[in-house]
């Protein structure tokens, strides 16, 4: 093994050349981070920037293809979470690692390597000790299924501190917290500086950014596009580097011309399935021939939004009104039964809007293989259909029954969005359109939405690229929080703005920020 | 009669005891084994086998575990490191054992002419023996102090069982492992390593289960039909009702017991109660248990989350 | 830094999850597993001092020697292959019916009935009553578990491994209490049927035969081409999918079970009627498990099924002459289904993964 010079200054981490794929995607692609003992590294970027996957190959989750790690300044190889630990790294995921039927003080210490073949009865006595130390309040009797989200991650804090690692990385820690509880783990995050630890934070709210960071690294598309230190930046060049420079993109915007409103949403409230609101009191509307825009940072609660127009989940209050009859308390089937064709693309592909191991043809057949008194299905008209969309859209496929999982992103996309067009909707809602998919399957997918525009279709178009929302929509909301922060016109709208409402930046006053608003 | 009935009843608990908390050991880390039949099988030749031969208990003991060890070990291969399904590889180390065993058993009546006998020194050693001076307290001595040695082992090692799985730090990971393996891999745990571990010490346990069957209930004599005959099955249900808990399993196997021999208790003339509905009763009231503990949708006292699903660390 | 010495070295190999697998090398995949595991069982044939080819030969030959001989394997794969059917469409929509033992006891009791009470009906029409008694009976153990499932999310595995006892327990009552045949003294049991209850040979075999045939033929159809078949599989794909299609989960899942429990009480049916000529508590033995690893094997296609399952019973019948010819138990199939069994699963891990080797690092 190849042992590195010790430099002058000792990096508590360094990752070299870092490259990971996921099948045909690119995750990851030649990253360097580094970060030093007693300093804060934010890592910022937009949704599906790859900064996830890259502290997870730190914490020993995946594998890199390519690269190396070096932690304290000796190369590394980190194959499993174990080895992750061992080096003193510690990370609180998004998605909270814990087990549901256990404590929080089984949770702590599990996989602790302590001295003992029997639990410690003074591991209580040590979780509190170390609760006090850093100011943090927890029941360690009770079960992880009984606490709330914030607790949660009380329990994360804990387990990391206790095994004294001092390399901390924390996936979207602040995404659950009150603006309090923000504070007081800024303050511990602060304290673990000060004793020398180094601490990685991932986020995209660029106040926080600001207030705790040291160094801000800004990943793009996969790829590090620049590190600048806090003290030197401001939101707006943050914002800048985060989203891209204003790229000359070229799509067609044709203007319509129909006065009909299709979709009324009136104080709108949807709950999750675990039973939290994430679409809080919100009213829009959606006109023919119309691309409402859905800006927002990922979990604002544009999915919960999304299903609940669909009627895939159910609606807490408020109403839906389609040419002003309601659709809330109905099913998916009622809904296309009342001769209501909206169509919902989801953003979960695979899992929902299609059956992955099945065919195309098969696939066409989602919605309506129902239609007709026959048990069994006609598969004829779907496989025309199917070989249609092949010429149309240009999909690639080896034939039309082969499995859609085995289709590229950007081409199982297309059979997703050629199916729901081919329904003739008057609705269309689409999430993360053209997420994973490269420039000439996105440019096919916007023509597409234009296409179904022209003809006079409301679209609802969920995404994250603000640069695209403001050349293809006409307007645009701001999600923030499940909240509406704002609804504006895209000709009038800059990209700082939506960057600056989908952050809480405008809810705090006295934020320098706030003379951006018009 | 009361005292002989609950003495019958722990003696036919007993084997059920073996096969339930080894079969909690293979579930509390995510994995269903349906192969309790074949390995309580397996066991209750080896042991058999073994005794036969060598007129040592414990020789035979050690046989029974090491061959549950080893059929355990074909399951935790296929269904932890090839990731197979868990119910068709258990199913399949039901009849991969039952034959095991019925094959060999009949090698060793073709060897030995005739169904082989065990010695009448190995009898005694596994016979029913009343502790000193415990055993001569009136009714709780012969309750609990006059058994074969076996049902002492049972209990122990059903104990054992508990306190390590509640107490001890490596108890702690298995249950992790078993409700959430995403998390403990994150908290470091060995995933794979305990998965193995744990599973072959329940296959193992099971195996224990099989010799009871084949040394004690077999009355000495080897049968190459009906050894085991559905108890491994049982064990399945038992798990349940004793919301995967070996202590509870404890009292478990007594109930279960009870009702095996209760047939033989209840005078004919005051309750006329079909027999079959004391052998049915054990699954009645497990399917009962099983209904009401998904009603309460508690996350205690039911099958371990992560129960029947394979895991594999970089799933997306 | 005591912690960076403990660094283990990287792992010779790690695994990924294969992301297309083309349909011809499948084929081949699986064809070399079923090659494997016949030398797996070899291995074992010849640690126990036997020539595995003469084994193997004699056990193709058992099962097809005579016409008797080829009478019997068909028997023995008839309720193999319609529980198996049964079982399919369950497993195509991902619920776990480990419960087919328990109804194909449920379809032989229900069958029984009308065999036993009703002697004096047409014989047409009384096979016709038992045989849709036979399908009700399973159907109705089938529903039960599902009905819990979709109202509670009750552990189905569980749940239909239950049900399996409570029928073989149902069956001990009726031939102790009010089935006793009371013409019988000494060991209790069910009267045997009279010939007008018993179902009729075609080419000297219990039509069950036919009916298995029939059914693998419809069941192919109802999977691929029907609207239900098409319901299940995107229920069995993803329940998210469905919902979003617009599907009523529950009633997709009562449904399924229904049938699925109804196919093998048929096989139940076929048993008591066809084969047995009575009710007894071995009507089942073990079929109902067996079936679950055939439909499995078969990737839940009826007509491998069909192969798959002649093939089983090849084996079970072949190895009952093992005792004549070479004085082995015929408990030799069990250990050759096993390990054969166990190949196969084994290999199938490299339909879905591939293993990586360590890459040898630049220093």
């Amino acid at each position: 093994m190849a042992s590195v010079k010790m430099k002058k200054e000792a990096m508590a981490i360094e990752l070299k050349q870092i490259t990971k794929t996921f099948g045909s995607v690119v995750a990851n692609n030649n990253i360097d981070l580094s970060v030093k003992q007693g300093e804060i590294l934010a890592l910022l970027g937009e949704n599906g920037s790859g900064k996830t996957t890259l502290m997870n190959m730190l914490s020993g989750i995946y594998k890199p293809d390519s690269g190396s790690i070096f932690i304290n300044g000796l190369s590394v190889s980190i194959n499993s979470p174990e080895d992750s630990i061992r080096q003193g790294v510690g990370m609180i995921h998004q998605h909270f690692k814990l087990v549901e039927a256990l404590t929080a003080a089984d949770n702590i210490i599990l996989g602790a390597k302590e001295k003992g073949f029997f639990l410690n009865k003074s591991r209580a006595e040590k979780i509190s000790e170390i609760s006090k130390r850093f100011g943090l309040e927890i029941d360690s009797e009770k079960k992880i299924y009984q606490m709330s989200v914030s607790e949660k991650q009380t329990v994360e804090i804990i387990k990391v501190l206790y095994r004294q690692a001092d390399i901390l990385i924390l996936d979207e820690p602040t995404a659950v917290l009150t603006p309090q509880e923000t504070q007081k783990l800024f303050e511990i995050l602060r304290r673990m500086k000060a004793e020398g630890c180094a601490v990685i934070i991932i986020t995209h709210k660029l106040n926080e950014v600001l207030e705790i960071s040291d160094r801000v690294t800004i990943l793009r598309k996969g790829e590090s596009v620049a590190t600048v230190n806090t003290s030197e930046t401001s939101a707006k060049e943050l914002t800048e580097i985060m989203v891209g420079r204003p790229i000359e993109l070229s799509i067609d915007h044709p203007e319509t011309n129909f006065d009909e409103n299709l979709l009324e949403i009136h104080h709108l409230t949807v709950c999750d399935e675990e039973g939290f609101e994430m679409v809080k009191d919100i009213s829009f509307d959606l006109n023919r021939g119309e691309i409402l825009g859905v800006a927002g940072v990922a979990g604002s609660g544009q999915k919960e939004l999304c299903e609940a127009l669909a009627g895939l989940l159910p609606v807490k209050q408020g109403a839906i009104l389609y040419h002003k009859e309601n659709l809330v308390g109905k099913s998916p089937s009622e809904i296309i039964k009342m001769g209501i064709s909206m169509s919902f693309i989801p953003e979960d592909r695979l899992g929902m809007g299609l059956a992955a191991s099945m065919g195309m043809v098969d696939n066409m057949l989602l919605k309506t293989y129902h239609e007709g008194k026959s048990p069994f299905v006609s598969k004829k008209a779907a496989r025309e259909l199917s070989k249609r969309l092949v010429q149309q859209l240009q999909i690639v496929t080896p034939s039309v029954d082969t499995p859609v999982r085995r289709l590229s992103g950007g081409n199982v996309q297309k059979v997703l969005l050629g199916r729901e067009i081919e329904s003739q909707p008057n609705v269309l809602i689409t999430a993360y359109a053209v997420r994973g998919l490269d420039i000439n399957s996105s440019y096919t997918i916007y023509d597409l939405i234009n296409e179904q525009k022209q003809k006079g279709v409301g679209v609802l178009f969920i995404g994250e690229d603000l640069d695209v929302m403001l050349e293809l929509c006409d307007r645009i909301m701001v999600l923030c929080n499940g909240k509406v922060t704002g609804i504006v016109n895209a000709k009038d709208a800059t990209k700082e703005k939506l960057g600056l409402l989908m952050t809480d930046a405008l809810e705090k006053e006295g934020d320098p920020h706030n003379g951006t608003k018009h | 009669m009361i005292i002989n009935f609950l003495f019958a009843a722990i003696k036919a608990g007993t084997p059920l005891l073996f096969g339930t908390t080894g079969e909690i050991m293979t579930e509390k880390t995510g994995h269903l084994n349906l192969g309790v039949e074949g390995m309580m099988f397996m066991g209750a030749f080896m042991s058999f086998f073994v005794a036969y031969h060598s007129d040592n208990l414990v020789l035979s003991l050690l046989a029974a575990f090491a061959i549950g060890v080893f059929a355990a070990f074909i399951y935790a291969v296929l269904t932890v490191s090839f990731m197979a399904n868990q119910n068709v590889t258990g199913l399949t180390l039901t009849i991969f054992g039952t034959g095991f065993a019925k094959f060999f058993g009949a090698m060793m009546i073709d060897e030995a002419g005739g169904s082989p006998k065990l010695s009448t020194k190995f009898l005694n050693a596994i016979s029913e023996k009343s502790i000193p001076v415990l055993g001569d307290i009136p009714v709780i001595g012969k309750l609990l102090f006059s058994h074969n040695p076996l049902v002492y082992l049972a209990i122990v090692i059903a104990i054992l069982c508990t306190v390590y799985m509640l107490k001890t730090r490596s108890g702690l990971n298995m249950r992790a492992v078993g409700e959430n393996p995403g998390a403990a891999d994150a908290a470091g745990i060995n995933v794979t390593l305990t998965k193995y571990l744990h599973i072959m010490v329940g296959g193992g346990i099971c195996g224990l289960g099989g010799a009871y069957l084949s040394l004690i209930n077999g009355g000495g004599i080897w049968n190459n039909s009906s050894v085991v005959n559905g108890q491994g099955w049982i064990s399945v249900a038992l798990v349940i009702f004793a919301s995967w808990n070996p202590a509870k399993a404890i009292i478990g196997s007594l109930v279960f017991g009870a009702f095996s021999v209760l047939q033989f208790y209840v005078p004919k003339n005051i309750i006329e109660i079909p027999n079959a509905f004391y052998v049915m009763l054990p699954f009645l009231i497990t399917t009962f248990v099983l209904i009401v503990t998904s009603m309460k949708k508690s996350k205690e006292g039911s099958q371990p989350a992560g129960c029947g699903v394979n895991y594999f660390r970089e799933e997306r | 830094m005591e912690r960076s010495i403990r660094m283990k070295k990287e792992p010779l190999f790690h695994v990924v999850k294969k992301a297309e697998v083309s349909y011809g090398k499948t084929v081949m995949l699986s064809l070399l597993a079923v090659v494997i595991a016949i030398i797996a069982g070899g291995i074992f044939i010849l640690a126990i001092g036997q020539n595995p080819f003469e084994i193997y030969a004699s056990i193709v030959q058992g099962a097809w020697r005579s016409k008797i001989a080829a009478k019997g394997t068909i028997k023995i794969a008839i309720p193999l292959l319609i529980a198996a059917l049964g079982i399919t469409p369950a497993f195509q929509m991902r619920f776990w019916n480990i419960g087919a033992e328990g109804q194909i006891i449920m379809g032989g009791i229900f069958a029984t009935y009308f065999a036993l009470f009703l002697t004096g009906l047409p014989h047409w029409l009384l096979l016709i009553l038992m045989f849709l008694a036979g399908a009700v009976g399973g159907g109705l153990w089938g529903l039960i578990p599902a009905y819990f499932k979709t109202k509670y999310g009750t552990n189905e595995t569980l749940f239909t491994l239950m049900m399996n006892y409570i029928a073989l327990y149902m069956i001990k009552y009726l031939t102790e209490g009010p089935w006793r045949d009371p013409a019988s003294s000494g060991f209790p049991k069910i009267a045997s049927f009279v010939p007008n209850a018993r179902l009729d040979q075609i080419f000297g075999v219990h039509a069950g035969w036919l009916i298995g045939l029939i059914l693998a033929v419809v069941m192919f159809i109802y999977l691929k081409f029907s609207k239900q078949g098409y319901e299940i599989s995107v229920v069995g794909e993803s329940t998210n999918t469905a919902r979003y299609a617009g599907m009523n989960v529950k009633k997709i899942v009562i449904r399924t079970m229904f049938l699925s429990g109804a196919i093998c009480g048929i096989a139940g049916m076929c048993q008591v009627s066809g084969a047995a000529y009575t009710l007894g508590e071995g009507i089942a033995g073990g079929v109902g498990f067996t079936a679950i690893i055939v439909a499995w094997l078969a990737k839940l296609n009826p007509i491998i099924i069909l192969i798959v399952t002649v093939l089983f019973s090849m084996l079970d019948k072949g190895c009952s002459v093992m005792q004549s010819d070479f004085g082995l138990s015929p408990a030799v199939s069990s250990i050759l289904q096993g390990i054969i069994l166990f190949s196969i699963l084994a290999l199938d891990f490299f339909n879905r993964y591939r293993i990586v080797l360590r890459q040898r690092r630049k220093a």
